[in-house]
């Protein structure tokens, strides 16, 4: 009886390739049927070789891997049911795009009737039907990825490893190949793990963001709650679009505590699911730059900000639909501000000009 | 030698990435061609044009005299011109085995190239990971290489007479000209391996192919260029063999041997003869090889047109 669940769990999966440093140090993960998940961290984080071990390239030091109920260590791809899609996708460059796609077949020992057919409705899939008989030199990059889309595809996997699938293609084409990615996601109904470096490629695509650094997980959830609900200073600053502060706790308020900082009446910051806070602690908190508005000083903050930190504008960057402003509020740390683009030009600023950041009480966002 | 090893795992990927990306206009003229060309152009070429005429002249004096008449000498001026020589090359027998040692040669060097190519390509597979000792075998492989030939073919040759075998052109010789032609080939396969990225077979195996069908579905087809490079190497290598095959061949002479016992005591155009047909033959191996490389490269469609 196939088993056809596509569900992942990795348990305490170790990676060691010296015997002395942990590249993946104890990841615990559970990935659902038909996800699209994204591993996301900076180079060396460990999430190229997470991803290898699932797809069977690598053996994990210690820990298990299980797909679909039944743990996979030792097993080959073939037999896990995984399929990788390699960065700059591997194609066997004395094939043509349908041999290439044949070539799991082809091993399977399939006769070359079938598996050509096969291959040719593979191919009316990703609309390459007119370069069946190509080869990947006479590709370009985004019909490249199709062929090693549809390579992986035809061996029937349950979970599809994609390793940075979209690193090869210029800027256009990326955004184009991603969206086909999704949808080749959702019309197998299969698992996807990708990953990536590109923070908007992760928040775009996937169910389930994983942020990793040196090994670990830093943070797993659903795009928004990586992106708006950060854990700690890591996640934050890695993901973007969040301003960092820190400071000493000052006063513990019900529901709230106040930071000391540069701000006159220091900083409210609701507790949330923060647990306790102590006067004293030192405590890092989020605000998102969109939630950021700029008044000019001794004008009224808006109604719900109680909040305002003077500043000096450092560079204003003009990105069509928002406007970037940094301040030098934080001191040897950015602070930056998105002024929608209407707001911003009803009363311009200038670089030098002296302005007051605020925010509503309740955006400030304590981390761990 | 550690830098070829370290070479060897970290291909990037085809230049088809790199053609692709790259806009046409920038993959033309490197060097952009202006109107008037320097004076070295000319102090260059004109000593290039000396190289070549010293490298190939010399040959072209045997080739040229190979076709006098029977009144023919050993030395200019040319007697007339006719196919005599050639016709006697095979109809007298005095002038030597001619016809038994070039079938000798040729069979040899069949032997030899496919040793070389078998034995070459199994190294270049194991020497793609770093293994303990890794550097010593690969000097103790150089090592023959910088051997005298004469020395390690007199020596082949001794070594047979101690054992008490009969040196003949298909064992001692074949043996001593392995010696030879192994080194060589495994230092192409190195540089044609170092090209191979090593995805190719990782993909290979992710789609289920197990290890002997990656390598004669992916990398032989890949390296196959590569592979006709090292044969090439084999094959010529062998055929014209001397200093190793001296004292190894035995009683009956490879071709290279029978030319050299020739000029001591055939004094006719002839000889001649012979070294334009040899030549011939080269020509023929090499051109066949590079062809079925241009062949395979232009079906692999590396001129990539879009």
């Amino acid at each position: 009886m196939k088993n056809d669940r596509g569900d992942i769990e990795l348990a305490g999966v170790c990676k060691s390739f010296d015997g002395a440093t942990y590249v993946v140090d104890g990841v615990n993960l559970r990935i659902s049927d038909g996800a699209y998940c994204c591993f996301i961290g900076p180079s060396g984080c460990g999430k190229t070789t997470i991803l290898r071990m699932i797809a069977g390239h690598d053996d994990p030091t210690a820990g298990e891997i299980v797909i679909g109920g039944q743990n996979v260590v030792g097993l080959a791809p073939v037999q896990r049911r995984t399929a990788m899609m390699f960065q700059s996708y591997a194609l066997f460059p004395h094939l043509t795009v349908r041999e290439n796609i044949a070539f799991a077949l082809r091993v399977r020992g399939q006769s070359k009737a079938d598996r050509l057919r096969a291959a040719d409705a593979m191919i009316e899939k990703v609309r390459l039907t007119q370069f069946a008989d190509r080869l990947p030199a006479q590709l370009s990059g985004g019909q490249q990825q199709r062929v090693a889309l549809a390579r992986a595809a035809i061996t029937e996997p349950r979970v599809l490893l994609l390793d940075e699938p979209l690193s090869a293609l210029d800027e256009q084409l990326r955004v184009q190949m991603r969206q086909e990615l999704r949808r080749m996601q959702q019309e197998l109904g299969i698992t996807f793990i990708h990953v990536t470096h590109t923070q908007l490629e992760a928040i775009a695509l996937a169910d389930l963001v994983v942020v990793m650094e040196q090994g670990k997980i830093k943070q797993a959830g659903a795009a928004r709650d990586v992106y708006a609900h950060p854990h700690d200073r890591y996640v934050a600053e890695f993901m973007g679009g969040q301003n960092v502060l820190s400071g000493r706790v000052e006063k513990v308020n019900g529901a709230s505590f106040t930071l000391a900082q540069a701000a006159p009446d220091g900083i409210e910051v609701p507790l949330l699911a923060r647990p306790t806070v102590n006067v004293g602690d030192k405590v890092d908190i989020a605000v998102r730059r969109d939630d950021v508005a700029l008044v000019r000083p001794g004008r009224d903050l808006p109604p719900g900000c109680t909040t305002s930190l003077p500043g000096r504008v450092l560079a204003i960057e003009y990105q069509g639909y928002f406007v970037k402003v940094m301040l030098d509020t934080v001191p040897d740390d950015e602070f930056v501000a998105y002024v929608p683009e209407k707001t911003f030009f009803a009363d311009p600023f200038t670089v030098g000009d002296v302005v007051m950041a605020t925010w509503a009480t309740g955006s400030a966002l304590p981390l761990a | 030698m550690s830098a070829v090893l370290a070479d060897m795992p970290k291909t990037d990927m085809p230049e088809t990435e790199t053609s692709k990306t790259v806009a046409p206009a920038a993959t033309k003229a490197i060097a952009p061609r202006t109107g008037r060309r320097p004076w070295t152009f000319y102090v260059l070429a004109t000593l290039f044009a000396a190289y070549v005429i010293a490298l190939y002249g010399p040959m072209f004096c045997i080739y040229i005299l190979s076709f006098q008449d029977i009144r023919g000498g050993l030395v200019f001026p040319m007697k007339g011109h006719s196919l005599h020589w050639f016709a006697d090359l095979v109809t007298q027998v005095r002038t030597g085995d001619v016809k038994g040692s070039f079938d000798r040669s040729i069979k040899l060097a069949v032997i030899v190239t496919v040793i070389t190519v078998v034995v070459s390509f199994l190294a270049g597979l194991g020497f793609r990971k770093r293994f303990g000792g890794d550097t010593f075998v690969f000097y103790m492989m150089i090592g023959s290489l910088v051997a005298p030939g004469l020395v390690l073919g007199l020596g082949t040759g001794l070594l047979f007479q101690a054992l008490g075998l009969n040196a003949s052109w298909y064992t001692s010789a074949l043996g001593a000209q392995l010696s030879w032609t192994l080194p060589f080939g495994v230092l192409v396969m190195f540089a044609v391996m170092s090209r191979f990225n090593h995805v190719w077979e990782e993909a290979a195996y992710d789609l289920g192919a197990s290890r002997w069908q990656s390598i004669r579905l992916v990398m032989i087809p890949v390296l196959a260029p590569g592979l006709v490079a090292v044969a090439l190497f084999g094959f010529t290598l062998s055929y014209d063999e001397f200093a190793r095959s001296l004292q190894t061949a035995g009683s009956l002479n490879t071709l290279p041997l029978e030319i050299w016992s020739m000029t001591l005591n055939v004094t006719s155009p002839s000889l001649y003869a012979l070294g334009t047909v040899t030549t011939i033959v080269s020509f023929i191996v090499i051109g066949a090889s590079l062809g079925s490389i241009v062949l395979i490269q232009k079906k692999r469609g590396s001129s990539a047109k879009g």
